[in-house]
């Protein structure tokens, strides 16, 4: 197990390498100066000179060769500073820092939503197969992963919020400050976080059960006389959840890029919304840390997975 | 019930040798769920085709006297704020779709396959090198990707599909890879060796046509998926530019509107649901009567 975790390990260094090439090559190699874009947009606050914008572009450091400038930023990434935001004029390490939990919140009860639920409602689906249970469990899921996610916020807003009035149609307010507003408002971001995870989850999570219900061990706990509670809990339910952790995983990512788009419909002063305006704005400090900021978290999600994978099911380790 | 166990009782009743295409067509014609999703697909494949002679107004050039209009006979969805016919516009928003999608799966599935093939059948350093890089790839979230390439790229229909080819490729290379392996470990593919068959060979007359299954079938749901990423991405304002018509954009269009003319956003949203769930049924469908795993049980 333990030469298992390092191989794991070893190999995440390596991935972690190339993601921070990818992240600094993508956005820095293609054309577009955006230093320049930059100044085009400030251009209200009077007109630079040529002079000033040089200035700026050693400030910026971009005036270096591209290693240079990757290695700097490497550095200062080791080192905890994230670079300096141009559009904001601030720390990107602070605006980050400062949104990060508002997506966290809202991204782990997402998670949290979409795993429980969904194992539940696979497992149910399963167990009852054939009946209207399952039909509308199936349904659900198979019509969950094809909605656009955006498109259900607006459906949400309009019923839920416009019509109806029950809830509020956007904004964020922390938990901190007032419980029962944070809720209100974070109920319909988290369905709209949830419900793509959900449905796999609980597609996966049927089919699975389904495959182990037909083993041979759980035929041998039927004949041995043992109670379905008993069956479903110890035999079939911990072995069907194996490869539903990996599609956890992968909801982490997409809890994240939910996210780009529900702070968006939601107008939720979140990471993604950050990226998706510094997008707009060429802020490529900060398109460049924050991507690489969610691709680390996904690369060590994944990571998880991949180890206690490992340890549920030794025949992985050894192959 | 063991897989053991159902081939030996299948040998003992002997059936009928059934021809491959015909248990293909038995197995995938036997949801109804499959028809209906090819049965959309097939409507949707000919309103892009044939958008020029079924939108009953222009989709780039509305009449301002005509703006914000409820559903009514002319306008069956409606008009939007410049007075454009929103079904018009969805007409030839299947275009931006379809286009997107198939150039982008024909690009991706082209370099994706590829990258797997040499991954798998080389080994060594090329294959670690390779599947790295597919895995770092695969750390960004595709849509995040696609929104930062096509960022830094600038709008535009052809950025957008760059950005997603790139973000989808590591998905078929991944694929291609596991199955260049296991097909590798056939003895037919040593003995071919021995007869002295180059790579080049092995790879195309064998690894190949076994991957072409699970690729169509990847190829299916992947459409959908894009579908989605198209519009995810069109309605965040990157892609087409107006006033062409793309299913996302509409959405946010309408977003303004939405307690007045709700439609305008529910229309183009129901739309790309319905499409990206046909995918998904057909590419169901597909797995179910390709996979060799089923035959038999189906």
């Amino acid at each position: 197990m333990t030469a298992y975790i390092i191989r794991r390990l070893l190999m995440a260094l390596l991935v972690l390498f190339l993601v921070t090439l990818i992240v600094f090559f993508v956005i820095r190699l293609l054309p577009g100066d955006p230093l320049l874009i930059f100044v085009a947009q400030s251009q209200t606050s009077g007109s630079m000179s040529m002079k000033e914008v040089e200035h700026l572009r050693v400030e910026f450091g971009l005036d270096k060769p591209i290693l240079v400038q990757y290695v700097r930023w490497i550095w200062g990434i080791l080192h905890g500073d994230l670079g300096m935001s141009i559009n904001y004029h601030e720390d990107v390490g602070k605006l980050m820092l400062e949104r990060f939990p508002v997506t966290l919140y809202l991204g782990m009860s997402a998670f949290i939503l979409s795993g429980v639920l969904g194992i539940l409602l696979g497992l149910v689906a399963a167990l009852r197969r054939g009946t209207w249970i399952d039909t509308l469990a199936t349904t659900f899921a198979n019509v969950g992963v094809t909605v656009p996610v955006f498109w259900l916020g607006l459906l949400l807003i309009y019923f839920f919020g416009l019509k109806l009035g029950w809830l509020p149609i956007a904004g964020y307010t922390s938990p901190f400050d007032n419980l029962w507003l944070s809720i209100r408002k974070a109920v319909m971001p988290v369905i709209c976080l949830s419900i793509v995870g959900l449905a796999m989850n609980a597609r996966q999570m049927r089919s699975s059960v389904l495959e182990v219900a037909q083993q041979d061990y759980v035929r041998t706990a039927w004949s041995k006389g043992l109670r379905e509670r008993v069956i479903v809990l110890r035999h079939i339910l911990k072995n069907s959840l194996i490869p539903v952790i990996t599609l956890l995983g992968i909801g982490v990512g997409f809890v994240f890029a939910g996210s780009v788009l529900v702070e968006t419909v939601f107008a939720i002063p979140g990471v993604g919304r950050l990226l998706v305006t510094s997008v707009f704005a060429q802020d490529y400090v900060v398109v460049q840390s924050g991507t690489l900021v969610i691709a680390v978290i996904i690369m060590v999600s994944n990571l998880i997975v991949d180890i206690s994978y490992g340890w549920l099911d030794p025949r992985i380790r050894y192959g | 019930m063991s897989e053991q166990e159902t081939i030996i009782t299948g040998a003992a009743e002997a059936p009928p040798p059934v021809s491959e295409w015909k248990r293909f067509r038995r197995v995938f014609f036997q949801r109804k769920l499959v028809i209906f999703g090819l049965v959309v697909l097939m409507m949707m494949a000919f309103t892009a085709i044939f958008a020029n002679w079924l939108a009953p107004h222009n989709p780039y050039r509305g009449n301002l006297a005509d703006s914000l209009l409820q559903p009514c006979w002319k306008y069956p969805l409606g008009t939007d704020v410049l007075g454009k016919d929103t079904l018009s516009r969805l007409i030839y928003g299947s275009r931006t779709a379809f286009m997107v999608g198939f150039i982008t799966v024909g690009i991706a599935a082209v370099i994706g396959v590829s990258l797997g093939l040499l991954a798998g059948y080389l080994g060594g350093l090329a294959n670690m090198i390779i599947m790295r890089c597919m895995d770092a790839l695969m750390c960004f979230p595709m849509l995040l990707l696609a929104l930062v390439i096509a960022a830094v790229l600038g709008g535009g229909i052809q950025n957008v599909i760059i950005a997603l080819s790139v973000a989808t490729v590591p998905g078929y290379a991944r694929v291609m890879h596991g199955i260049t392996l296991s097909v590798r470990e056939n003895d037919y593919i040593l003995a071919e060796e021995a007869m002295g068959a180059g790579n080049v060979r092995t790879m195309l007359r064998h690894v190949l046509p076994n991957s072409l299954p699970p690729m169509i079938v990847l190829i299916t749901l992947q459409l959908g998926m894009l579908i989605l990423a198209e519009a995810s991405l069109s309605f965040l304002g990157i892609g087409i530019e107006p006033p062409g018509a793309a299913w996302g954009s509409m959405v946010a269009d309408g977003y303004q509107y939405l307690l007045t003319n709700p439609v305008l956003s529910f229309a183009p949203g129901l739309t790309i649901m319905l499409v990206v769930f046909a995918f998904n049924m057909v590419g169901d469908g597909l797995r179910d009567a390709l996979d060799p795993r089923l035959r038999g049980l189906l």
